[in-house]
């Protein structure tokens, strides 16, 4: 049978903000257990929330990144749920009335095309703790200080109809949050955490079949390979004549299986109503009005503007654009050199190569904005060969200073001086008369082959450093010449 | 000066006395100690005493008297409900649940009232969590009225009602989610005053219905209420819901003049169910309040009889999640040997909380299930708000709404214990003020059969100075509030 994927997300994105939703505690990755969690953290008697306006400012920003509609009173619910790792026994979390309301999300796929997502909603949230299960003998330790760490919980619409958009999407949802200032997005450390609603029905067919929901995966890859995962196990069901049953499952990534999370199939009864310990947001237009005037260029804006303002095609345009830091950088160089596509080459290229063999991202990139843009400078006045800026691109990252200072403790410059390649192809021409002889007696077309060898011979004088353009013409004057 | 003129003595009168140097505080909390010694074991009213960090407070305020530096409250002995969390002072909130708690923290009620230099003499019993309107369900043992020992005090803030009246302390703190000050005031013959709801900050109050829970003061005067409620009341940016208003002189703006003020008589309230006695006492108060040139007036609370119900759903509501924090995991009662986390989870709170409370955790998680929510919790919501507007409606006829605390006077221990709607009915005319968001004050209205009875007067939303104000100008016209207990059955 032909099966569609029919699909929504849910990402539980983590907010940048210097303190928790809820209260003053940090919030930064990988301190010791429970040190950053006070006595509202703890859900200790009688202590309450305040709301952290960043949040609100954050999950406003983000509304407003996809165009959606701005709830103008939303309020915060209790989620009812017994949890060790959860202090109060309820999350604060938005049932009711979210923050941020019906929105459209453009999708850039790898075609240049826009896809569109509709965004059904995405509310403010408190995380919980973490039980650790491994650390101690017949016992559970609770670690608290993700407790109160502010979520922003974006659901899609069931938009998506294969793995690739909904990878699409996760890597334009990344790269939005970034540009925002919002969210880190890292996925490994958790800042980003994806739940797949996921159910197959008949191609052609308008109802959905019933779902499975595919908690908490946590990079793009396995969001790939659980989609895939669960294709396969939901079709080999319905083939075979079975049904699927409604459950939350968790993908392995070790054996690329999904497994079911929860034996029992009881919907829960979280007995959802609004938190009485704060008060709804409101937020006005003004409001609204005075975050959008801080909001930086978005990455959809900005690939039309690289594609159009410099030239880059749509591919180049959908590489660099996605990390901010990569499109500043890249920004950064062509002001200094005013040579974007070439620009845009060495950034993709080679720069990218390095930065992913080292591990490390644009922004910490040895080689500075300054000093690619010097290298391409050197490369436009033909100061250096594609040959020997590689050279000089490789030294750069070693540290060993920029282009200039390269080329001049290297002596790695382009011999460009008519009088000496003259000499140079004078000194070839004399020690070779058999070559020469040959060159001269061949045709057109086997001279083009033959002259090879004179170029290397000079190139090797040269120790590489020959202008080959320039080479190339008095070469063939000379051979010419002879004759 | 006599050991029995100070402890009944009014925290006015006690600040002058401190002031000029007539008595220290030293010997005034000395003298609470005493009394406590003597007449807590009887009573039950107290549940943790700190006499050398009493003392130890009282010196500091007496050299700050010595100096000329002192607060509005400096060197006055306190007791606070065991509801206050108090840094390093167990907070049980009348649980076995938080038995051996010990916070880390003050209340903001506590700070401030420290601030203005109180010297805390311990935390008084209570209804479990505040549970209760007969002081029965707390885990350390019923309260005793001291105006008949085989009486209940009233709840939840019995045991400061109790301690009060008793003259352990002159000014003593309380919080009313449902009538929890105004009806045990009204049993002990004391002045309690709830403030509008966001007066006086939660933060650091050990939560039942956080919607509805609001603290205050219970003292021998009105005028002494104003003191404390000045020294308690103001915004804190640790409880969202506090209110973004100035603080007014409460004390410094009272005035007995009452000329010109419109008191609405609810005629759901003087209706024929009102015990007749009360009824007497009731209007026998208000008659004092027309002499000194009020007018009373009848007017319609028509969606009254509601209140009950509609309370009886949004406060267990709240309260199933408030109390979801006592899981045995981080602090509090935690169950001997759990053979795993259902176990933990169903041990611990078994045997960490009392009946009541366990009832009303089932009764609010029922009320807010899939199903049920919008039958019972929406549908309370919604009547909320009709309460609220009758009250709002009302207020633009009248200044004051008056009417009993409570349907009667103390009654005997276990008398409505075993029906659960019965002991509802004593804040029946107490709930809807906590519903409506309103200021609400019990003054002592004389006594039937030996036992006192409560004259309750109701504000417009922070609109304390009023009621204040009325209650004042009574207890400079009778006595009422002067009646005390014969104590000598319980000293031991």
């Amino acid at each position: 049978m032909n099966w569609e994927i029919v699909m929504g997300l849910e990402v539980h994105l983590q907010l940048a903000t210097q303190s928790k939703i809820f209260s003053g505690s940090s919030v930064q990755f990988g301190a010791a257990p429970n040190e950053q969690a006070d006595a509202v953290d703890l859900g200790m008697p009688g202590m309450l929330p305040v709301l952290n306006e960043e949040a609100v400012r954050y999950a406003v920003k983000f509304g407003l990144g996809i165009g959606a509609r701005i709830g103008d009173r939303s309020v915060f619910d209790r989620k009812n749920y017994f949890y060790p790792d959860l202090p109060k026994g309820y999350q604060v979390s938005q049932f009711f009335a979210p923050i941020v309301c019906e929105g459209m999300f453009e999708v850039p796929l790898e075609d240049g095309t826009l896809f569109p997502i509709r965004i059904t909603r995405a509310h403010l949230e408190e995380d919980a703790g973490k039980s650790v299960h491994d650390l101690f003998q017949q016992e559970t330790g609770i670690d608290l200080n993700r407790a109160g760490t502010p979520l922003l919980e974006i659901v899609t619409e069931p938009d998506f109809r294969s793995a690739e958009q909904a990878v699409a999407y996760l890597k334009a949802l990344h790269s939005l949050v970034t540009y925002l200032g919002i969210s880190d997005g890292n996925m490994s450390e958790g800042s980003m955490r994806c739940d797949i609603n996921i159910s197959l029905r008949e191609k052609g067919s308008e109802t959905l079949g019933t779902r499975t929901e595919i908690k908490n995966v946590n990079s793009f890859r396995f969001v790939e390979r659980a989609i895939y995962s669960e294709y396969e196990r939901q079709a080999d069901i319905l083939e075979s004549g079975g049904t699927i049953t409604q459950e939350t499952r968790l993908y392995d990534a070790e054996q690329n299986v999904t497994r079911s999370m929860r034996s029992k199939e009881v919907a829960n009864d979280y007995r959802y109503f609004p938190e009485p310990d704060l008060l709804p947001i409101v937020i006005d237009s003004d409001y609204i009005e005075a975050v959008r005037a801080t909001l930086p260029e978005l990455p959809g804006a900005k690939r039309t503007r690289f594609t159009s303002a410099y030239g880059l095609s749509e591919y180049d345009a959908a590489l660099i654009v996605p990390n901010h830091a990569m499109a500043d950088y890249f920004e950064s160089v062509v002001q200094l050199c005013e040579a974007p596509k070439p620009a845009a080459n060495w950034i993709l290229g080679d720069l990218s190569g390095a930065l992913n063999r080292n591990d490390v991202g644009v922004e910490e990139s040895p080689i500075t904005p300054e000093r690619l843009a010097g290298l391409i400078v050197r490369i436009e006045d033909g100061t250096l060969s594609s040959k020997l800026a590689k050279q000089v691109f490789d030294a750069m990252w070693e540290g060993e200073g920029d282009t200039d200072e390269v080329i001049a403790a290297r002596g790695l410059k382009q011999v460009s001086d008519s009088s000496e390649l003259e000499a140079m192809v004078d000194e070839v021409i004399a020690n070779s008369p058999d070559q020469v002889a040959q060159y001269l007696a061949a045709d057109e077309a086997k001279r083009k082959k033959l002259s090879g060898f004179f170029v290397g011979q000079i190139m090797k004088a040269s120790k590489g450093q020959a202008n080959p353009q320039m080479l190339n013409a008095l070469l063939l004057e000379k051979l010419q010449n002879q004759s | 000066m006599t050991d029995s003129t100070l402890l009944h003595a009014s925290v006015s009168h006690l600040r002058q006395l401190l002031k000029d140097r007539a008595v220290s505080s030293e010997e005034l909390t000395e003298a609470c100690l005493k009394q406590i010694n003597a007449t807590n074991e009887a009573l039950n009213a107290i549940i943790t005493v700190c006499p050398e960090q009493a003392l130890e407070s009282a010196r500091a305020a007496d050299s700050q008297l010595a100096k000329g530096e002192s607060k509005s409250l400096t060197g006055i002995p306190l007791l606070h409900k065991d509801i206050f969390c108090t840094r390093g002072v167990r907070t049980t909130c009348g649980s076995r649940m938080l038995e051996q708690f010990v916070p880390a923290y003050d209340a903001t009620v506590v700070s401030k009232m420290k601030a203005e230099g109180v010297v805390m003499l311990g935390k008084c019993n209570m209804d479990e969590f505040a549970m209760g309107s007969s002081n029965e369900t707390s885990f350390f043992g019923t309260v005793k009225n001291p105006w008949d020992l085989s009486c209940v005090p009233g709840g939840s803030s019995g045991g400061s009602a109790a301690a009060l009246a008793t003259g352990m302390a002159p000014l003593v703190t309380g919080t009313d989610t449902g009538g929890s000050i105004r009806q045990p005031a009204s049993l002990c013959g004391v002045t309690g005053l709830k403030p509008t709801y966001g007066r006086v900050s939660r933060l650091g109050i050990i939560a039942f219905a956080s919607s509805l829970d609001q603290a205050g003061p219970m003292a021998r005067t009105a005028e002494d209420c104003a003191l404390a409620l000045t020294a308690m009341a103001g915004m804190d940016d640790g409880d969202s819901t506090s209110a973004n208003l100035p603080v007014p002189d409460f004390h410094g703006a009272l005035n007995p003049n009452l000329q010109g003020l419109r008191i609405g008589l609810p005629r759901e309230y003087f209706n024929d169910d009102l015990n007749a006695d009360v009824r007497a006492r009731v209007m026998a108060a208000l008659s004092e309040l027309e002499k000194a040139g009020a007018s009373l007036i009848d007017i319609d609370l028509p969606h009254s009889h509601y209140a009950i119900a509609t309370y009886y759903v949004i406060a267990p509501a709240e309260a199933s999640a408030n109390l979801a924090r006592y899981d045995g995991v981080r602090f509090g009662y935690r169950c001997e040997q759990p053979s795993d986390l259902e176990d933990l989870y169903l041990r611990s709170r078994s045997e960490g909380f009392g009946e009541e409370v366990q009832r009303r955790i089932l009764v609010g998680t029922y009320a807010l299930s899939a199903g049920f929510y919008d039958a019972y919790f929406n549908k309370a919501q919604q009547v909320r708000r009709v309460i609220t507007e009758d009250f709002r409606r009302a207020f633009e006829q009248v200044d004051v709404i008056a009417g009993p605390s409570a349907p009667g006077v103390a009654f005997p221990f276990g008398a409505k214990q075993q029906d659960p709607i019965a002991m509802y009915m004593e804040d029946i005319y107490t709930l809807a003020v906590n519903l409506a968001g309103l200021p609400g004050l019990s003054t002592p209205a004389g006594l039937i059969n030996g036992m006192p009875v409560g004259l309750q007067l109701i504000g417009k939303p922070f609109d304390e100075q009023t009621i204040l104000n009325a209650a004042h100008r009574l207890q400079i016209d009778t006595d009422w509030h002067t009646a005390r207990p014969n104590l000598e059955a319980i000293t031991s």
